[in-house]
């Protein structure tokens, strides 16, 4: 075995001599792979966030928005057009497959009032499936039903910034809201969901019957949007198609007049930005790794000029060439990559205080720390090649001679 | 079968080509060598000694000639074979230390055995240096870097460097070259206990003293063997140092 291990300990035995320089030498690398894994970090970090929070959206979802996003710019925003009805989306849960709940949803803002306060916040009209399809429990009282919705009941539901609110203190359910004028008895609390994607608070919500929305409050025909629930991920594609075709064959217009978007699609818009900050952070981490590897190779090279005596004795007492390169090769790579875990270390401490003074969460994928050993492994290999050759090519008595 | 020279050189030349002048540091050198001798090479300087012993210890190859070391005809080995015959069979002390410096004496004597074919294990590598260093009287000298040793220091763990291999051809160019003559008899005298002990030893001297405690003597001028004969006189290193310390008692005692 020990002739495997004697070029570690000629190796060792080199850098330690030179500490100071192997240190600068590494620092190339270091900062390198150091601010790749920072950076890979934060992304990272910051792309699960946003994917959780297109998660909270709810599963398998599809949604019909009444409008067409890329026709023409965006006339009056998403679902601002009278297109949708009702029975669109009775017509969707019949008669398109694989579709296990829908929603049609009618938003509006208004002032509220209850137990003396009043607050200003998004109320909805919505199906029964809400719940389901957001994947949102009640936490308190119970969702409305079908009934309900047929009644057109003044009853509601609230999320949890509007318990905050209105009912710091006593049990909601079973109280009555008043919106415009209209007492709607509130018979369930959402559990918290936090922040959405665009940074609204979706805790600040009142939910009630579609009807009741549209006949009582908004007065309106037409609704904004419909949500539907696939019965699984792989349908989600089978049910955006089939809800187009749908959808065209009842309007009958020209143009369509409505935009059916899948999570999947919001998910990629989503990520649209990490991917970019990906690309980029590829082109920085060659970059650096480039000028580390060229730090290694410029000090070897250095090394090898210095050390010419050294490498006639050593081949003088009988070091093949191959011993040579060898030594060399080691030395190069046990500096790129010991500067490579260094940098990994440093970077994943860096990242964790960016966390820590944002609040923005860090995660650090292990394929990335597998990706930068790798390739400061093979820095050090590319770039400590030359000189290693050079130096396993040397002259004996060359090299003894040289001063 | 009568035995087989270890060295047997046939009209080796040496030529340098430096610009338009032409030297032939080495000019038909035909020379045999037998196991167990013990040769003084003389010469005055530049006469193509050191350039000779390179050609002997594989460093170096003749322009012309044919060398035969051990019965292996050098001529055909590449470079890498032939940096495993010199680790293998010889041990050579330079005309200049050539230490690794900022390496411990221990550490320096060790190296040979990194390159070495078989597989010596770690203990065993410092088993053999210590012994080695013991061999030439710097056992308790191991863990200094050459430049904390004296000159004479600095020769003998060349010397155990040399040995450490177990070759059967020791090779020194000037090994008693910057020292004081007590320690150069000190130097000779390891030297005839390792031929006493079979190995067979070349080396370069420019001092007629120094090649007494060899056996066999020959001069070189402008590359070309002039003289080869027996030492007629031979010193016993030994002897002469107890004479040398007898005479440095008197004059302090006086
Ligand atoms: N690399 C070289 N290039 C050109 N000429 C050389 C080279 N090496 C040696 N010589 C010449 O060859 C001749 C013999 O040199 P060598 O070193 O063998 O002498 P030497 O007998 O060992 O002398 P010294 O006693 O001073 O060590 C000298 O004239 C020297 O100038
Ligand atoms: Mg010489």
């Amino acid at each position: 075995m020990m002739r495997l291990l004697a070029p570690f300990k000629i190796a060792a035995r080199a850098l330690r001599r030179n500490k100071m320089r192997s240190l600068l030498t590494m620092l190339g690398i270091i900062i390198g792979v150091g601010s790749v894994i920072a950076a890979v970090s934060i992304t990272t970090g910051a792309t699960k966030q946003v994917e959780d929070k297109v998660a909270s959206l709810g599963q398998n979802i599809v949604t019909v928005f009444s409008g067409n996003f890329s026709s023409g710019g965006m006339r009056g925003g998403w679902g601002s057009a009278p297109t949708l009805t009702v029975e669109d989306s009775r017509a969707i849960k019949n008669e398109v497959d694989n579709v296990v709940a829908v929603s049609p949803e009618v938003r509006d803002r208004s002032q509220i009032l209850a137990n003396g306060q009043n607050w200003n916040t998004q109320v909805l009209g919505e199906s029964p499936d809400y719940p389901q399809i957001r994947d949102w429990d009640i936490v308190n009282g119970a969702m409305f039903t079908d009934g309900d919705v047929r009644a057109l009941s003044k009853v509601a539901i609230i999320g949890k910034t509007v318990v905050d609110q209105l009912f710091p203190t006593d049990d909601p359910v079973g109280q009555t809201l008043v919106v415009r004028n209209i007492p709607f008895k509130i018979v369930g609390v959402l559990e918290s969901k936090g922040f959405n994607l665009f940074g609204q608070d979706q805790d600040d919500v009142v939910i009630i019957p579609y009807t009741s929305h549209m006949r009582r409050l908004s007065k309106r025909t037409f609704v904004n949007s419909i949500m539907v629930q696939a019965a699984d991920k792989e349908s989600i594609v089978q049910v955006q198609t089939d809800i187009t075709t749908l959808l065209r064959d009842r309007h009958k217009s020209a143009e369509q007049d409505f935009t059916v978007r899948t999570q999947l699609e919001v998910m990629q818009m989503a990520t649209q930005t990490s991917r970019v900050m990906s690309v980029l952070l590829a082109a920085i981490a060659s970059v650096s790794l480039l000028v580390g590897g060229i730090g290694i190779m410029n000090i070897m090279l250095v090394s090898v000029t210095e050390r010419t005596r050294e490498i006639g004795i050593r081949m003088a007492v009988g070091a093949r060439g191959r011993d040579i390169l060898i030594q060399f090769l080691i030395e190069a790579v046990t500096l790129s990559v010991a500067g490579g875990l260094v940098g990994i270390a440093l970077g994943m401490v860096a990242a964790k205080v960016v966390a820590a003074s944002t609040g923005w969460p860090t995660v650090t994928p292990v394929i990335w720390i597998g990706i930068a050993c790798f390739s400061s492994a093979g820095i050090g290999i590319i770039s400590g090649f030359y000189p290693a050759w050079k130096a396993s090519r040397l002259d004996p008595i060359e090299a003894l001679r040289y001063e | 079968m009568q035995t087989r020279p270890v060295i047997q050189l046939t009209e080796i030349h040496k030529v340098y080509q430096t610009g338009e002048v032409e030297v032939r540091a080495v000019n038909g050198v035909t020379l045999n060598i037998m196991p167990g001798e013990f040769v003084a090479i003389m010469g005055s300087s530049g006469s193509g000694k050191s350039t000779l012993m390179n050609m002997i210890g594989c460093l170096d190859r003749p322009t012309s000639g044919t060398y035969f070391l051990d019965g292996i005809d050098i001529s055909t080995l590449d470079r890498n074979e032939r940096a495993v015959i010199r680790n293998a069979k010889i041990g050579f002390v330079f005309q200049g230390f050539n230490l690794l410096s900022r390496t411990t004496a221990l550490e320096n004597v060790e190296m040979p055995m990194l390159y070495n074919h078989a597989r010596i294990t770690n203990a065993e590598q410092r088993a053999r240096a210590i012994k080695s260093l013991e061999l030439v009287g710097l056992a308790t000298r191991s863990d200094h870097k050459p430049n904390q040793l004296s000159g004479g220091q600095q020769q003998r763990v060349a010397i155990a460097r040399a040995l450490v291999n177990q070759p059967s051809l020791l090779l020194a160019d000037e090994p008693t070259g910057n020292l004081d003559s007590q320690t150069s008899i000190e130097i000779m005298g390891v030297f005839q206990k390792l031929n006493e002990a079979g190995i067979t030893i070349v080396m370069v001297t420019h001092e007629l003293d120094v090649a007494s405690y060899c056996k066999r003597m020959i001069i070189l001028r402008d590359g070309k063997i002039r003289t080869d004969e027996w030492v007629a006189k031979r010193l016993n290193a030994e002897f002469e140092l107890n004479k040398l310390r007898a005479a440095q008692q008197a004059v302090k005692l006086a």
